[in-house]
């Protein structure tokens, strides 16, 4: 720690992630009058569900949180990767590494927040390494980003409950959706829609009329199965198990769910169950000072991501006992994530949809055929180098995972490629740099 | 500082792209008919896939520093990016 002396910044907690979850633990702290940092890699707060498109207002619910964290008076960093997170030496009881600007940053805390969010969990088939092929929350984040899908062919195929806002808010930037394909069967779909609403029908009516896009054939049960063209994407082949037909397009949006981000509770050996950080009533990991809420606890949207957040938040700033009105709602909407989490699991069928030729690595361009069923992830990161590339397993990880089963593979850093200062910075051999002396105030 | 609703000029491998301020470099490409943003170990040609920082798939020269997220950049005026689209050329 002595070599970082005089260019830490220095926090009460720390705050990873700006999303809801993220900026309502960060508000609520430093409205407690804890020095507050917060950190986000992106280049504004809101995180994926309050990104939104340049030139636009955010939604009123966004505006009134992010109002309230920046009256708050946390600091915010913005387009601030972390590296590394580990126990101080000395002095605080956490130290942070990010790369910020392309250069190091410190940050020692006495406690963090991990709001880290969820990532979509991507399934590999023939094809999906294609150019034309983006996520469902890739397409929304892309079209909040600038991009306009305007005359665009586009099929979106995968699961859960993002498929229809997504082709809602492509449909309304002009795009043409030539089919929305479910994995889930349609018992699940509507027991799930009946257990929110009472009338399902009503539900993805309402949901298909808002959009526009009335006469957009909605499917269920149905899946892709490959990808095609010749170095872009012009099409895509959808079956139902049964039959399959072949739809020319653009844009394939494909994901099936979300799954928490975890490697950052990882890297300080936080209890993971299930693929979910495991948190008590206090929102606490199982290391103390170590909180965590939202996606990265487990699936439950915005709602959920909010509450957990305020409750990690005053439990960090050591007011536990406010937390405690707002259990009662956290617990409503976790039975609902749950429920969800049942409807939208991914079918059996889709661990066959990849050949011995589909890249399930993208990172290392490593086929599907070349790695072992009876390998652990180990393994294959070993004999295959999967899991190995600059996304560390992000997005094969998941498939892995679905296709064969494997539990996730230990985490080390950097969590993220990080340039050699950054990790000498990371190491204590090369203090951090006037730089960033002036950033916190 | 760019306002919100003004236009900002990237040059995209030699190119010209004009956006409005607040587009991501991804989003930008992407619009600008841009498909292939880098090259894959075993020769493939990538673009975005998660959009959002996870996959690396998008990963450009950005003013001389390689590797960086073309979707975590937000494109202001002046900026130079290199893609794997000048291999194809």
């Amino acid at each position: 720690m002595s070599a970082h002396a005089g260019t830490v910044l220095e926090a009460d907690v720390v705050v990873i992630g700006a999303g809801p979850a993220g900026i309502a633990a960060a508000a609520r702290i430093a409205e407690a009058g804890l020095r507050t940092v917060l950190l986000d890699e992106s280049a504004n707060v809101g995180g994926q569900i309050w990104r939104h498109r340049p030139g636009t207002a955010h939604p009123r619910a966004a505006r009134d949180w992010i109002d309230r964290l920046v009256l708050s008076g946390a600091t915010i960093l913005c387009g601030t990767a972390v590296v590394d997170l580990r126990p101080a030496a000395e002095g605080a009881r956490f130290v942070i590494t990010a790369e910020r600007d392309n250069a190091p940053l410190v940050v020692a805390a006495m406690s963090v927040v991990l709001a880290t969010g969820a990532r979509e969990r991507f399934l590999p088939f023939p094809g999906w390494t294609l150019p034309g092929v983006i996520g469902v929350g890739g397409a929304q984040a892309l079209l909040k980003s600038g991009l306009s899908f305007a005359g665009k062919r586009v099929v979106i195929a995968g699961s859960g409950p993002l498929l229809l806002p997504v082709a809602a808010a492509l449909a309304g930037d002009g795009a043409q959706i030539a089919l929305v394909a479910e994995q889930a069967p349609r018992g699940s779909v509507m027991r799930f829609a009946a257990s929110l609403w009472r009338k399902p029908a009503a539900l993805l009516q309402a949901a298909r009329y808002r959009a526009g896009f009335l006469r957009t054939p909605y499917q269920t049960g149905s899946w892709v199965t490959t990808a095609h063209g010749d170095g872009q994407l012009d099409a895509v082949t959808v079956t139902d198990g049964r039959t399959s037909r072949r739809i020319p397009c653009d844009f394939l949006c494909s994901a099936y769910g979300l799954v928490p981000n975890t490697q950052l509770a990882r890297l300080l050996n936080c209890d993971v169950a299930a693929g979910s950080v495991v948190v008590n009533e206090r929102q606490e990991t199982s290391r103390p000072f170590v909180f965590c809420a939202g996606e990265t606890t487990g699936v439950g949207g915005v709602d959920l991501a909010l509450v957990e957040g305020e409750i990690a938040g005053l439990c960090a700033a050591g007011r536990s006992a406010d937390a405690r009105v707002l259990h009662r709602r956290r617990a409503g909407l976790r039975a609902m994530a749950e429920a969800m989490e049942l409807a939208f699991a991914p079918r059996n069928e889709l661990r066959g949809v990849a050949t011995p030729g589909t890249i399930v690595c993208r990172c290392e361009d490593v086929a599907f055929g070349a790695i072992g069923a009876s390998w652990t992830t180990r393994q294959a990161k070993l004999y295959t180098r999967a899991g190995m590339g600059p996304c560390q397993g992000r997005v094969c990880g998941a498939a892995l995972e679905f296709l064969f089963d494997w539990p996730a593979d230990a985490v080390r850093t950097p969590a993220e490629p990080a340039l050699l200062s950054t990790l000498l910075a990371d190491a204590g051999n090369v203090a951090a740099g006037p730089l960033h002396q002036g950033v916190f105030q | 500082m760019s306002r919100p609703g003004e236009l900002v000029t990237i040059v995209a491998d030699g190119r010209e792209l004009r956006v409005p301020a607040g587009t991501s470099v991804a989003a930008a490409l992407l619009g600008g008919g841009v498909w292939a943003f880098r090259q894959s170990v075993g020769g493939e040609m990538r673009a975005p896939l998660c959009g959002m920082g996870i996959c690396f798939e998008c990963r450009v020269t950005i003013d001389g520093v390689p590797h960086r997220r073309a979707c975590l950049v937000p494109a202001k005026d002046g900026l130079e990016v290199h893609t794997a689209s000048r291999e194809l050329a």
